[in-house]
């Protein structure tokens, strides 16, 4: 792994990064490429985000929908776990709660498949400086 | 590809549901058919926007446009003229309360502006564990500007002039402590981040060290350049798994990408981390017990001064942040100190993260400027009281806090704020109480808990909390005396004055505030023998009421200890002496002849 050894490394690492995101995004297939992030804090895996996060690995691949499905920390919805975003390129993320295997399959048949949104959605309400 | 060019999402979050949010999602489907637009146009429920004042919600999409107080009666409206012709609604649309301008987007709504997340900028939004991920979000830029650009005294400075305050409670200014522990002259110095959280119901500091590991790492040792500390530990409870793991994970990358360990960033400045695991006494939360403990000593508290930034971890110079603390430290580097304290009030800056809990609809995490109010808060943010109840009180700070009234309900949230209504800001556990609440029963069991929790050194805190709860104990257990609440009130101060540390000195509030704000409930207990909530079980009778019993006999063969007598067909019988209070009787009964009295 190369190391960082400067600031002027760090900024370049990190415009590195950020293209790469955005390659990510809007990469060889922009209609296809689908972002699902599982809110995986302690509380989230206590209510069985791992296995919607597998499932939805599982279920994508079987299916042969190319998409990125990744981990990250709490998102604070407490009362509706386990949480997933799910990013359409293209759209606004969107946000859903109480993900189980049913609600993921509903998802992935919905609104990954035919751009329908499914019950379950929650409004974000809150701004990140 | 079904290609619907317009989402309807309309708020079926509980408050909405209950103004007939369900009845305007059917009228949207219905008039969208009549139209024919049913394949152009998907009608949503959602969860709540939390912004049930102004309920129920329409949010029309791609457009943004935010539909309030929506009624059945306006669905043909919005149909035909946002949907149809393009044009909005002007008389739905949201009117701020302060500029009488009407908004469009929710995004310019104050509304919006309620939840700012600065410490949990990158919680549900980043992976915790790639470190790519951080850096591509402007991770350790903050740490790069401190080392190229800014000397230990500037940096500290900025942490000064953004008023930024410690967040595990005390509320003590970071910067200044920060300044103290770099004057101490030293070749030895610690920084200690504490993440031993304990008080019940918050858990803002393990999120963020699941979510975000490496912006405590990277606070860390811009806190370690600004004093003069090449050394850090992270004191975290074993309790925390998932956390440790992260933070493991995120120190080890970290080091890879030589951000941590020898001359960071081609810099003279060297910081390495270590991990301690508290073993989850709530005492090791207090600095200088925290400290014993790290050293492999009793986590017992000992007298200040001198002060952990004098004398601290193996007796050199320590600088103690909590982990909420750290997470604000790299947006102040790099977005200045002006930003920072241009969120929040005179003496309060920034936001501060609570965890939202209790009788409420949103349960969750929330971050949210200084100097929001309690009923913004508790309605507008947590979706309001379950079940339609009323409201009562909230506590805040842990077993350390107070409960408040709905006196308090349009304060702004600060820490003196808090602290003039006889609570305090704490770790920031927010805890909200329906009128289904025994004050007493709240109190005593916050007593239950720092009684369990006291480490036994100084007097006060040992023997006065147990002899206070054996009060309470008396109270709720009917048996109280006027003559009791005096005393209750005086031993409070005794050992709020006399205790050791932290957690004596403020382990009588939840006592104190109480009898302050809800004596009533208190003298109903001790003079009429009551408990107002119907939660203290020794002041309860199961009372059956003639009129309604149909003589079923359901209650009498649920009965476990006998207590229930009667014929069939005619109304039964309680035996008060018998009754034990369970309950089961009241559960059974299907004609509601069965009373709490």
């Amino acid at each position: 792994m190369t190391k960082v050894k400067s600031l002027a490394d760090l900024k370049k690492l990190k415009e590195e990064v950020q293209s790469k995101i955005k390659l990510r995004e809007k990469g060889d297939h922009p209609e296809n490429l689908i972002q699902i992030k599982v809110s995986m804090a302690t509380c989230g895996i206590a209510s069985g985000a791992k296995d919607t996060m597998n499932y939805f690995i599982e279920e994508l691949e079987h299916q042969g929908i190319d998409a990125l499905v990744t981990q990250t920390g709490c998102m604070g919805y407490c009362y509706a776990e386990p949480t997933i975003e799910l990013t359409i390129p293209g759209n606004q993320p969107v946000v859903y709660g109480d993900v189980n295997k049913t609600k993921a399959q509903e998802i992935i048949d919905k609104h990954i498949k035919l751009n329908e949104l499914v019950d379950g959605i929650i409004p974000v309400s809150y701004k990140t400086l | 590809m079904t290609d619907y060019k317009m989402h309807l999402l309309v708020c079926g979050g509980t408050g909405c549901k209950a103004s007939q949010s369900e009845q305007i999602k059917n009228n949207f489907k219905n008039q969208l058919q009549e139209v024919g637009l049913e394949n152009d146009v998907q009608v949503i429920h959602t969860g709540c926007f939390g912004f049930c004042e102004q309920g129920p919600i329409v949010k029309v999409q791609p457009d943004n446009t935010f539909y309030v107080s929506v009624t059945p009666d306006d669905t043909r409206e919005i149909i035909n003229e946002h949907i149809v012709k393009g044009r909005q609604v002007d008389h739905l649309l949201y009117t701020d309360p302060n500029t009488k301008v009407q908004i469009t987007e929710s995004k310019n709504m104050d509304f919006y502006k309620k939840q700012v997340r600065i410490a949990l900028r990158n919680c549900g939004f980043i992976n915790p564990e790639n470190i790519e991920e951080y850096i591509g979000n402007d991770g350790y830029s903050a740490l790069g500007k401190c080392l190229e650009e800014l000397t230990p005294e500037s940096a500290i400075k900025m942490i000064m002039d953004s008023g930024l305050r410690g967040r595990g409670g005390g509320g003590f200014p970071t910067g200044l402590k920060w300044d103290i522990t770099r004057k101490v002259e030293n070749e030895q110095k610690y920084v200690v981040c504490n993440a031993d959280e304990g008080d019940p119901g918050a858990f803002m500091d393990r999120s963020i060290l699941e979510g975000d590991p490496h912006t405590v790492i990277e606070a860390m040792a811009i806190c370690g350049y600004c004093i003069g500390a090449n050394k850090g530990l992270v004191y975290i409870r074993a309790e925390y798994p998932l956390a440790i793991q992260r933070l493991k994970t995120a120190l080890t990358q970290a080091r890879e990408y030589g951000l941590l360990g020898e001359n960071i960033l081609g810099s003279d400045f060297s910081f390495e981390i270590e991990i301690r695991y508290g073993a989850g006494a709530f005492v090791c939360g207090e600095e200088t017990a925290l400290i014993h403990s790290m050293e492999g000593k009793r986590g017992e508290p000992t007298f200040k001064p001198p002060f952990p930034s004098q004398e601290g971890y193996l007796g050199k110079p320590t600088n103690v942040n909590n982990v909420e603390t750290f997470a604000n430290i790299p947006p102040i580097i790099t977005k200045g100190a002006d930003w920072f304290s241009s969120i929040g009030t005179e003496k309060s800056k920034g936001t501060k993260v609570f965890a939202l809990a209790g009788k409420i609809n949103n349960v969750g995490l929330i971050e949210v400027p200084m100097g929001i109010t309690l009923r913004e808060v508790i309605y507008d943010i947590g979706g309001g009281i379950k079940n339609g109840k009323e409201f009562k009180s909230v506590q805040t700070g842990g077993p350390s806090g107070g409960c408040l009234t709905n006196d308090f309900l349009d304060t702004p949230i600060d820490y003196d704020n808090l602290l003039a209504a006889g609570s305090m800001m704490g770790s920031g556990g927010m805890i909200v109480m329906d009128e289904d609440d025994c004050m007493v029963s709240i109190a005593k069991f916050y007593l239950e808990f720092t009684l369990d929790e006291s480490c036994g050194k100084c007097t006060p805190c040992r023997i006065g909390n147990k002899r206070l709860y054996e009060i309470l104990e008396k109270i709720t257990d009917g048996k109280g005396t006027p003559e009791d609440l005096t005393k209750l009130r005086m031993l409070s101060h005794v050992i709020k004055d006399s205790s050791l540390c932290g957690l004596g000195q403020t382990s009588p509030n939840p006592i104190l505030s109480t009898l302050d704000n809800f004596m009533h409930e208190y003298e109903a207990h001790v003079n009429d023998g009551k408990c107002p909530a119907g939660q203290c079980k020794a002041l309860l009778q199961y009372v059956i009421t003639d009129e309604k019993c149909t003589g079923c006999t359901l209650c009498f063969r649920n009965c476990p200890v006998g207590a229930i007598s009667g014929e069939k067909r005619n109304p039964h019988y309680i035996d008060q002496s018998l009754c034990i209070k369970c309950g089961a009787c009241y559960d059974k009964c299907k004609f509601d002849a069965i009373k709490i009295a």
